[in-house]
């Protein structure tokens, strides 16, 4: 019988829960790595049984997990990220050069149809790929050595490769992004990269066509349309329909255009879902109403969902990774907050329940349909 | 030498091991060749105690035996010989942070 896995990384432990199809009833499994920072868990889409999670805390620094059982036990694997050659300098809040320093993995993408294959996206911002199920790791550094390195810098939360995107009709293509230097593609396999931040307007930065510099918070691609991308940027939802080329604005009705997450629906490429959060200082819902905006048309006209999400004094926030969607038919929608919520919609978002209440602050969240 | 090392708690957890470590560590006994030692029997402490390359202890742990705050010497000194005869252990020890 079909069923969803959903990977919740918390900042103290890894939760799995179960569901069947109807994904009315969850079995809430964990803490697994318990009193751990796990800033993400992910599938592979080759190897549903194949999970890679990344662990980290300030004491004992990053280590790496990897089940071979669909999460019921778990191996230590490589954790030795060093960068290619002599890494140099980006630029530190204030400027000046900083030296590039590994401090953690945010964000693991097992690929398409290799489950030994997965990239790890690090703060400070650099690409690592492994081919041996996560036992060694080698960095991509075309996208480091690119040219615009030295101008990137941190955002609040570290300067970190939080997005990874693998294009499901090219395996040449892949898209990344970074806080706060933007969004690269690339098209050789991660050889070379691309800056594709044109139409991306940041308040900050006075140059209107600056290549780099850009606060992209996150990117989601239908596998339909493999060249239209959405993002929510710092401020600004943008969509692209030219690979990244260039961007416009869709924000249209939104209440609020700041945010972290943005997703699509998994059969249709035009519906897509992000979670207003009020400003960039005050991380929280805006009006005390915990609502996710959907727009069925592509961006600009939105439609507030809160039938099962609270509507009064409620003060979370939603981070980057913490939204996935499901394959089944009605599409699920899941999401998990900075309170330890997780909810789950299992109509494509008009109705939402709390599959969990209690957690610790949720980091990420992913889906796997299982069949 | 057959030393007694003390883990930090999430460390005992991710190695499967509770209560002291006992290994065989051959002459000179420093913090060096005892954490080498920890580490070729438990690999999935490798960059947990201390860096991959430059072996610069992570900047929340420190290193006790005998009542001394070894943290700050030469990692290439020899450790006490209380720790060499086995009789006190060799602490690796998480800072306290209360955190969140």
């Amino acid at each position: 019988m079909s069923g969803v896995r959903v990977l919740v990384g918390t900042k103290k432990g890894a939760f799995i829960l179960n569901s069947d199809a109807k994904r009315e009833k969850w079995e809430v499994n964990g803490p697994y790595f318990a009193g751990w920072e796990m800033y993400h868990l992910k599938g592979s889409q080759a190897d549903p049984n194949r999970i890679y999670a990344s662990q980290s805390n300030a004491w004992f620094g990053q280590t790496m997990q990897r089940s071979d059982d669909g999460g019921k036990t778990w191996v230590t694997t490589g954790n030795k990220f060093v960068y290619d050659g002599v890494p140099g300098t980006h630029q530190w809040y204030d400027g000046t050069p900083h030296p590039w320093e590994f401090k953690r993995v945010w964000h693991l993408e097992p690929s398409l149809t290799d489950p030994d294959t997965v990239y790890a996206g690090v703060e400070d911002a650099a690409l690592f790929k492994s081919t041996d199920a996560g036992e060694t790791w080698v960095e991509l550094s075309g996208l480091r050595k690119h040219g615009t390195g030295p101008k990137w810098q941190p955002g609040a939360g570290g300067m970190c490769l939080h997005t990874i995107i693998l294009d499901p009709a090219n395996p040449d293509r892949m898209y990344i992004a970074i806080s706060a230097a933007g969004a690269f593609r690339t098209d050789d396999g991660g050889v070379t990269w691309k800056a594709i931040n044109q139409g991306l307007i940041s308040e900050y930065i006075p140059d209107p066509n600056a290549e780099v510099g850009h606060c992209v918070h996150h990117v989601a691609l239908h596998p339909a349309k493999p060249e239209v991308l959405f993002m929510q940027k710092h401020w600004d939802v943008m969509r692209s329909d030219n690979a990244g080329d260039r961007w416009h604005e869709i924000s249209g009705n939104l209440p609020t255009d700041f945010g972290f997450v943005i997703d699509v629906h998994a059969h249709e490429p035009e519906t897509i879902y992000v979670v207003p959060i009020k400003s960039d200082r005050e991380h929280f819902v805006p009006d005390g109403k915990l609502r996710v905006y959907r727009s069925r048309t592509g961006g600009n006209e939105w439609e507030a969902l809160s039938n099962g999400l609270p509507q009064q004094d409620c003060y979370v926030n939603v981070l980057r990774d913490a939204m996935a969607v499901d394959k089944l038919d009605p599409c699920g929608v899941y999401f998990g907050t900075s309170g330890g919520q997780v909810y789950g919609s299992a109509d494509a978002g008009d109705n939402w329940t709390a599959i969990v209440r209690d957690l610790p602050p949720v980091l990420s969240v992913e889906v796997q349909t299982l069949a | 030498m057959t030393i007694r090392v003390v883990l930090p708690g999430h460390l005992r957890t991710m190695a499967g091991v509770s209560g002291d470590l006992l290994l065989e560590v051959d002459a000179p006994v420093t913090v060096r060749t005892v954490v080498d030692a920890v580490e070729a029997r438990y690999p999935m402490l490798l960059g947990t105690i201390r860096d991959h390359v430059t072996k610069q202890r992570r900047p929340f742990l420190r290193y006790f035996a005998c009542q001394l705050d070894l943290s700050h010497d030469s990692i290439d000194e020899p450790l006490p010989e209380a720790v060499v005869a086995g009789q006190e252990p060799l602490l690796i020890v998480g800072a306290i942070a209360g955190g969140c």
